[in-house]
């Protein structure tokens, strides 16, 4: 192995460096300047997020543990430019006076989640995906409880290490059945093996499970609404979009990769998760008044519509479901960007605190109206473009009865999306939420979402970007 | 650059101007500006599209432009307009230069109404000049989408509720729609190995009839919300009474006929078979909505409620002589949507003003108003008589050639349906004189309307363009006529090869 196989990893390479010089930094910066901590990391991130979209050759990595590809560096340039917006919604957060401490470990547990969910996404085999996964999940889990002092923030965090803890060991437990009838943990020979034997399918159930706690679908998605309402917003935004991202990704990757010869088993199966998920999802939606966990349950409905492209099982359904995580990026962070810097400049984040909020912040409230209307898939914005491809993903393969289910289920979803809309705009309210100018790089973060929302969908070519990546697939 | 891509320019060249405008002066200024040169753009295409044919252009779309947006999914950006098309676009373009004149006082967040209604404009423009389904629905849904916002903020009484319960029940629509459309995309043939969302290239081959019999029923019926389809019209009459008056013009005027053309233009024409198949459901729930709607603007006292309740009835007679299936009868229904499309925002225009001078909409409430003011009650009248169907205005034109065509069929069934919906010309007769006579004549109810102006200038204006509209179609049908039924006739030829089983 030489230097030149190495910059395979540059995406994890870079991302390590980063979060050791942060670390060392942080021992060698005063008390008083640790700000320029988080400056250099944005600066730093966002070189390694352009960087990232420098095409790359392909190749594997120790004896085929490793691999990478145009696709999958794609679907890392997509968590990058989430992760890039997440930091710089941060910002407002890491100012605040009990959390300056906290700024070095905050960002370093972020960009070891990152790092682990690159290597998932590359991964070659079993060992790889799991020690990813939990590379991923556990600095997550301390990231929920980064409140150390808050109850909620406790709370969240108990709650997301014991779910994940549990999820994992059904996701191993299913594992561990798929290598003792196939003999090996490698993707390409595991998929040679995998038959219908009812032992495998028992395994690949047991998988699923586990990738259902991490995606957060219904009847596995319990722990989402109090792990968000308890996270700070920031951690909440990326929870529900980087985290969610990565493993709907890997999701992808394995079901294709990995467990193509049972395509029928695993479409019945996602045919089931993908209706209760965005039935009870979009139901217990309409009940909430705390907007992080209004979010929550529309991000845990969303999920039950990336199903649909995954279930459209051929290229354009894997390209929609990309496609579909980039605007989805964008919207929901612009959705969490606007909750939280309302949260952080008057502490109110429930839906009837943002009466009138339109009459005092209009673009706030623009920000977020739009960001609403891409959740909902409402025309001229990105959503709409990839709610429709994920529905003609579906349509492709015959599967119109769920179709229904779905567009009902969309115009459901427009409701709750429009409740928020009624608070911010129609509601009159005596004790609005004052007029507060927002900080530059929150409004930058939010331009950069806006921008997103507008120009994905008009942009025929991203599309065409990516359905050629997943030619090779 | 088409003609055609102006229709969308200039709309949302309009919105930018807007932004930068300061005060609610300038912003209508800017709208109306804007609105004027759409106008203009209009009759432009209408001599434009006089000359081609003049000049012997028998094409059955004109001013085609093609530019592939996915490729990956073969959807493109398609424009083109037949006849029919430059007749709404025409329809169109005086009722939202009407709207932006109806709505010169506004002066509550005036540059966000007007940014939303011209929204609205854009997304009913774009559907009438695709003629690919993707770029259809999405028009379609823009066109829906401001009026949650323009009802809740703008609107009066229970405007929350009404906007609510409109916007979810015309995304419900629009939902069956999007199965219905992908439906037929998944059916169609292919060509290079990929579907087609052209309306015209899928027409060149039958969708089997399986196909036809499974997603007929969702893109009629999805269309067929917008067209306030009994039973699913109750969003109408809350939504247009709760509406500002622009934007019930707007709604009755133009974006009810979304729903009657696109049935036509997409549900029958591309599946003829199942359309002739299952007319007489369609045809039974039809003639309900226009009797019943008849019969429901007589019980209302509220002036938007009758309006509401008879655009229930009248857009049920569109879709009635749609479903009828022959030459004279669509002709009929094309003239009905204008017809009623022209008159009903003339109806709500003129609600709007009233409203605004005595501030009640019950019309026990009123009376005399001729008296004082003459101008807007004459006008008044004018709709009046026009949504009764009295020759010499648009409306005669309308229904006669829909009776006529509607009874041409020979068999019991689409005659006695005929007969039945043919009485609704004597409620309608009934609920237009009755508050005619209760509102404008009689004695002056109320001392304060004494002191009542008349019409301003703009108002004049708006309600002025209306009539003109009316009152031309009225004298002179046959070029109206000429042109729609100059375009019908590939429509005809499909139907009547369903019908005849080819």
């Amino acid at each position: 192995m030489n230097f030149a196989d190495l910059l395979l990893m540059r995406q994890e390479l870079m991302l390590t460096l980063l979060a050791l010089t942060i670390l060392i930094l942080d021992i060698s910066i005063h008390e008083n300047r640790k700000d320029i901590i988080t400056r250099i990391a944005i600066i730093l991130f966002g070189a390694i997020t352009l960087i990232g979209f420098i095409p790359m050759a392909q190749g594997e990595l120790f004896g085929g543990m490793y691999r990478t590809n145009a696709l999958l560096s794609s679907m890392k340039n997509v968590l990058n430019l989430g992760m890039f917006i997440v930091l710089l919604q941060s910002v407002r957060w890491i100012r605040l006076e009990k959390n300056r401490e906290k700024a070095s470990e905050y960002l370093i547990l972020l960009f070891s989640t990152l790092i682990g969910m690159d290597f998932m996404i590359s991964s070659g085999d079993f060992l790889m995906f799991y020690i990813g996964l939990e590379l991923a999940t556990i600095p997550a889990t301390a990231l929920a409880a980064v409140d150390r002092t808050s109850p909620n923030g406790a709370e969240a965090g108990i709650k997301f290490i014991f779910s994940s803890a549990l999820s994992s060991g059904i996701l191993l437990f299913g594992i561990s059945f798929i290598y003792g009838t196939t003999g090996s943990i490698y993707f390409t020979e595991v998929a040679g093996r995998f038959g219908s034997n009812s032992l495998q399918i028992l395994g690949f159930i047991f998988f699923m499970a586990g990738m259902g706690f991490k995606i957060s679908l219904v009847p596995f998605h319990l722990w989402t609404a109090d792990v968000y309402e308890g996270s700070p917003v920031n951690v909440a935004g990326y929870l529900s979009v980087i985290s969610k991202g990565a493993a709907v990704f890997i999701l992808v990757l394995l079901l294709f990769k990995v467990f193509g010869t049972i395509e029928k088993t695993w479409e019945d199966l996602l045919y089931i998760l993908a209706i209760s998920t965005m039935t009870i999802g979009n139901l217990f939606a309409i009940r909430q008044n705390n907007l992080k966990r209004f979010l929550a349950f529309s991000s845990i409905a969303q999920a039950g519509f990336i199903l649909l492209g995954i279930m459209g099982a051929d290229q354009a359904g894997i390209t929609s479901v990309v496609y579909f995580m980039l605007i989805y990026v964008f919207t929901n962070l612009a959705a969490f960007g606007v909750v939280s810097v309302i949260y952080f400049e008057t502490g109110n984040e429930t839906i009837t605190s943002y009466n009138g909020l339109y009459r005092t912040n209009p673009l706030l409230s623009l920000t977020m109206m739009l960001a609403l209307f891409s959740l909902a898939g409402i025309p001229p914005v990105a959503g709409f473009f990839g709610k429709f491809f994920l529905f003609t993903a579906a349509a492709s393969k015959g599967y119109y009865i769920l179709l229904l289910v779905a567009v009902l289920n969309a115009t459901v979803s427009l409701y709750y999306y429009l409740r928020v809309v009624k608070a911010m705009f129609i509601d009159k309210n005596d004790n609005p939420i004052p007029y507060f100018k927002s900080d530059l790089i929150t409004r930058i973060s939010l331009a950069i979402c806006l921008s997103g929302i507008f120009f994905i969908g008009f942009f025929g070519f991203i599309y065409e970007y990516f359905f050629r990546l997943t030619v090779e697939f | 650059m088409s003609i055609l891509w102006y229709f969308i320019l200039i709309p949302v060249l309009t919105i930018v101007a807007i932004l930068f405008t300061r005060d609610c002066k300038s912003t209508r200024v800017a709208a109306a500006g804007g609105m004027f040169l759409q106008l203009l753009m209009a009759v432009a295409l209408l001599f434009m599209y006089f000359a081609q044919r003049n000049a012997g252009n028998g094409a059955e779309i004109l001013f085609y432009t093609d530019h592939v947006w996915f490729p990956s999914l073969n959807i493109h950006f398609t424009t083109g307009v037949d006849g029919i098309a430059v007749s709404m676009i025409m329809l169109t373009a005086v009722v939202v230069f009407a709207g932006i004149f109806a709505s010169w006082e506004m002066e509550d967040l005036s540059r966000e109404f007007f940014i939303s209604l011209i929204i609205l404009a854009t997304g009913v423009f774009g559907f009438f000049i695709s003629l690919d389904l993707f770029t259809m629905f999405l028009f379609y849904e823009l066109a829906v989408i401001p009026m949650y916002l323009l009802i809740g903020i703008w609107g009066s009484g229970p405007k929350e509720y009404a906007a609510m319960k409109l916007t979810l029940m015309l995304m419900s629509g629009s939902a069956l729609l999007l199965v219905g459309l992908l439906g037929i995309y998944f059916s169609s043939v292919t060509v290079n190995g990929q579907h087609s969302f052209n309306i015209l290239q899928i027409a060149q081959t039958p969708l089997p009839l399986s196909a036809q019999r499974y997603f007929f029923p969702f893109t009629f019926v999805g269309f067929g919300i917008l067209g306030a389809l009994f039973p699913l019209h109750t969003w109408s009459p809350d939504g247009h009474a709760s509406a500002p008056t622009a934007v019930s013009m707007l709604h009755a005027g133009v974006l009810m006929k979304l729903g009657g053309y696109g049935c036509f233009r997409v549900a029958m024409f591309l599946m003829p078979q199942a359309a002739n198949e299952m007319a007489w459901i369609f045809i039974i729930l039809t003639t309900i909505s226009v009797v019943y709607g008849a019969f429901g603007a007589i019980w209302q006292k509220d002036l938007k409620y009758i309006n509401a309740y008879s655009s229930v009835s009248h857009c049920g007679l569109v879709i009635f002589a749609l479903l009828m299936m022959n030459k004279t009868s669509m002709d009929g229904a094309i003239i009905q949507m204008i017809s009623h499309g022209l008159m009903t925002a003339l109806f709500f225009a003129l609600i709007g003003m009233i409203y605004g001078r005595t501030h009640t909409r019950m019309i026990n409430e009123m009376g005399g108003l001729m008296k004082v003011i003459p101008f807007l009650s004459v006008a008044y009248v004018i709709a009046g008589l026009a949504s009764l169907g009295l020759p010499g205005l648009s409306g005669f034109v309308a229904e006669m050639t829909v009776f006529i065509g509607s009874f041409q069929h020979h068999d019991t069934f689409h005659r006695v349906a005929t007969i039945i919906v043919t009485t609704s010309i004597v409620v309608t007769a009934v609920y237009i004189l009755r508050v005619v006579g209760i509102l404008l004549l009689g004695p002056i109810k109320d001392d304060h309307y004494h002191h009542l102006g008349d019409a301003r200038w703009y108002e004049k204006l708006s309600a002025g363009s209306l009539i003109f509209s009316i009152a031309g179609i009225g004298i002179a049908p046959l070029w109206l006529s000429n042109i729609i039924s100059g375009s019908l006739g590939p429509y005809v030829v499909r139907l009547a090869q369903a019908v005849t089983g080819f």
